[in-house]
């Protein structure tokens, strides 16, 4: 009966209850967009990330990561692909050859990566022929194609089907050049990857080094569900430990590969838990305001209560249901509201050009796809609960220490 | 076989300190109170009914003197102690009817049966017929709010015998009704001390509850000045 009288007692001065509860919804509301907003960012960031630059685990040669030298590569091994390819939480393996390079036009000349890839094999593992945005992706009937991103298309003053000269050092470390044709531009979220990465076929590539296309510096490999990463890093960890060992290969995770991205994801999190703290401890205070109204209010009354023989812990224990209540109202509204925005901009995407200029420039996109981030609901609302105790601890005490005979007295007279 | 006491003040007096001087409201009361008893305690406006009666109520304690009910100094209790010796023993009946504005007649009469715990079958059984006692079964979903004060007054007596208490202590019960609505719920309380032999004690101005009572307390400066019988 006690949470029945206090939900009841919640709803005696409607318009003060209605106030909190909206100050509290709009708080909540506030906060879970703010997490949906930034997670989703953070998400679309990584996920780009992961779709056209880092891919989900890369195998490398321990020395090519210390200082990209073409000479160290990964052993022709072909049941490391092989059985790689045969994971079921695998989507593709992409055998690449990875070269700091000058790519030159007629105009200006810039530093690049090339990646030599095999179209067939790439396309299971990057998403950047999805990304074209002038021409088309290589494929095995051009002439030496290249793609490069929209950024270094304009730094170079390039076109579809100009000229760039790659440049670089072969493995006997004599600089060596040749022309591609630029086949198609690509553009991502990320302006710095567009400016630097040049792909080009793998065979093309290798005959520039002149190295055989078996020669292999990078195994990117995209999985399935990238929540598996750390699962198929151990896959490959227990299957391959001999060559780790020996220091043969290397295997990182894209938490290992761009550890900022893994670093943003924890800050955002933490950001959004603090955001909401905050919020949640500026409404404490109207919480606190609201019971100690409505404590002074009933001062008669709870001194009825005591007269007739609500002891002090459950005295303690209406106040704070009524607090409890009060606050997960609030929350509850705000969740459901939030929950209806949320679900709106994870499915529309809410375009943030117009006041996030240079959005690309730093690696996100213009128009963000919100996360509805249900553990964070459930957080919340274990939050508000904490709060919501914390608040009733001071109107709790008022009441406790109203003493009958004059709390009747007082108002009776 | 004379009737037990079940009150029995001795020497009690009570000082609030709560002005810079200290205001002696009871100076020395002996009285004892059987069971069974219809007793109004009269006297002016600042005699100290009220204090007499929230100190036999458990809810003050004296500065000085002992309070013994049923064999107990309620004195020595803690105020835990006392709040739950309140609940199981005392019934109370405030002027101002007090009833709990978001609960329903019946509920209220409930409340004090689900703080006793007693189980669900019984307090409505008990509630319902404490309804009908009162003459208000027809408005058992009634909120305060819904009823007359002299209803609510009803309510809250029935609220008070709820609890099955050893007496009951009505603070002025009659000062707001009208005439009709003071002889229904003296009736009720008339009844009621005859059907359960409940030991009523009023502070009263009221002359009709004087007319009623079957003992008048006068106290004056804190002090008994007369204490009469009356066979009704």
């Amino acid at each position: 009966m006690l949470a029945a009288l206090a939900w009841k007692n919640l709803w005696r001065n409607k318009l003060r209850s209605a106030v909190i509860i909206l100050a509290i919804a709009i708080g909540i509301i506030g906060g879970i967009v703010s997490d949906g907003l930034m997670s989703g960012m953070t998400d679309q960031r990584v996920n780009a990330a992961i779709a056209n630059e880092v891919s989900d685990i890369q195998i490398q040669n321990p020395k090519f990561l210390l200082n990209n030298e073409i000479q160290y590569t990964l052993p022709k091994n072909l049941h490391l692909v092989q059985k790689i390819r045969a994971y079921p939480e695998v989507k593709g393996v992409s055998a690449r050859l990875d070269c700091q390079a000058m790519a030159t036009s007629a105009s200006a000349g810039s530093g690049i990566v090339a990646y030599g890839v095999e179209p067939s094999e790439e396309v299971q593992v990057s998403d950047i022929h999805n990304h074209i945005i002038q021409g088309s992706y290589l494929n095995d009937k051009q002439r030496i194609p290249a793609v490069v991103g929209k950024k270094l298309a304009k730094k170079l003053n390039l076109e579809l089907n100009d000229r760039i000269i790659i440049t670089l050092a072969d493995t006997s470390g004599t600089i060596t050049s040749g022309a591609f044709q630029i086949v198609g531009i690509y553009k991502t979220s990320n302006d710095r990857f567009d400016a630097s990465a040049v792909f080009v076929r793998k065979k093309d590539l290798a005959a520039l080094l002149d190295v055989s296309t078996a020669t292999t510096h990078q195994l990117a490999i995209r999985l399935k569900d990238n929540n598996q990463t750390d699962l198929v890093v151990k896959k490959i960890h227990h299957d391959f430990q001999q060559l780790i060992d020996q220091k043969v290969i290397t295997v990182r995770s894209w938490h290992q590969i761009a550890p900022l991205l893994q670093s943003m994801i924890a800050m955002m999190n933490m950001f959004s838990y603090i955001f909401m703290m905050v919020i949640l401890v500026a409404l404490a205070f109207g919480i606190v305001n609201t019971m100690m109204m409505a404590i002074m209010e009933r001062t008669r009354e709870i001194g009825m209560l005591m007269a007739l023989g609500l002891n002090k812990r459950k005295t303690f224990t209406l106040i704070m249901l009524e607090t409890i209540f009060l606050s997960l109202v609030g929350a509850l509204v705000g969740l459901i509201i939030s929950l209806f925005i949320a679900h709106h901009y994870a499915t529309y995407g809410i375009d943030l050009s117009s006041v996030g200029k240079g959005m690309n420039s730093i690696g996100y996109s213009a128009i963000v796809y919100f996360r509805v981030n249900t553990e964070f609901y459930f957080t919340t609302i274990f939050m508000v609960i904490i709060i919501a105790i914390i608040s009733a601890i001071s109107p709790a005490r008022k009441a406790l220490k109203l003493q009958p005979a004059s709390a009747i007295r007082d108002n009776n007279l | 076989m004379k009737p037990m006491s079940i009150i029995e003040t001795k020497n009690i007096h009570k000082v609030y300190q709560e002005t810079k001087v200290p205001v002696n409201a009871l100076n020395g009361i002996d009285l004892k109170i059987e069971e069974g008893e219809f007793t109004a305690i009269v006297g002016p406006s600042g005699s100290g009914k009220t204090t007499l009666l929230n100190i036999i109520g458990g809810l003050d304690l004296p500065t000085q003197g002992d309070i013994i009910i049923n064999n107990t100094n309620i004195k020595e209790f803690s105020s835990s102690q006392l709040i739950d010796f309140r609940l199981h023993n005392i019934g109370f009946v405030f002027q101002a009817y007090n009833l709990i504005p978001v609960l329903t007649a019946k509920e209220n009469i409930e409340f004090v049966m689900v703080l006793q715990k007693r189980p669900k079958a019984e307090r409505e059984e008990k509630a319902k017929e404490l309804m009908e006692a009162v003459g208000l079964i027809d408005k058992m979903d009634h909120k305060p709010g819904q009823l007359s004060g002299g209803q609510q007054q009803r309510v809250a007596v029935a609220r008070a015998l709820a609890s099955q208490p050893r007496f009951i202590i009505a603070d002025e019960p009659t000062a707001n009704l009208d005439s009709k609505s003071t002889n229904e719920l003296l009736e009720i309380m008339a009844e009621m001390n005859r059907k359960y032999k409940t030991t009523f004690i009023f502070a009263t101005h009221d002359q009709r509850v004087m007319d009623k009572a079957h003992r008048i307390v006068t106290i004056d400066d804190g002090k008994v000045v007369s204490d009469e019988q009356f066979n009704r």
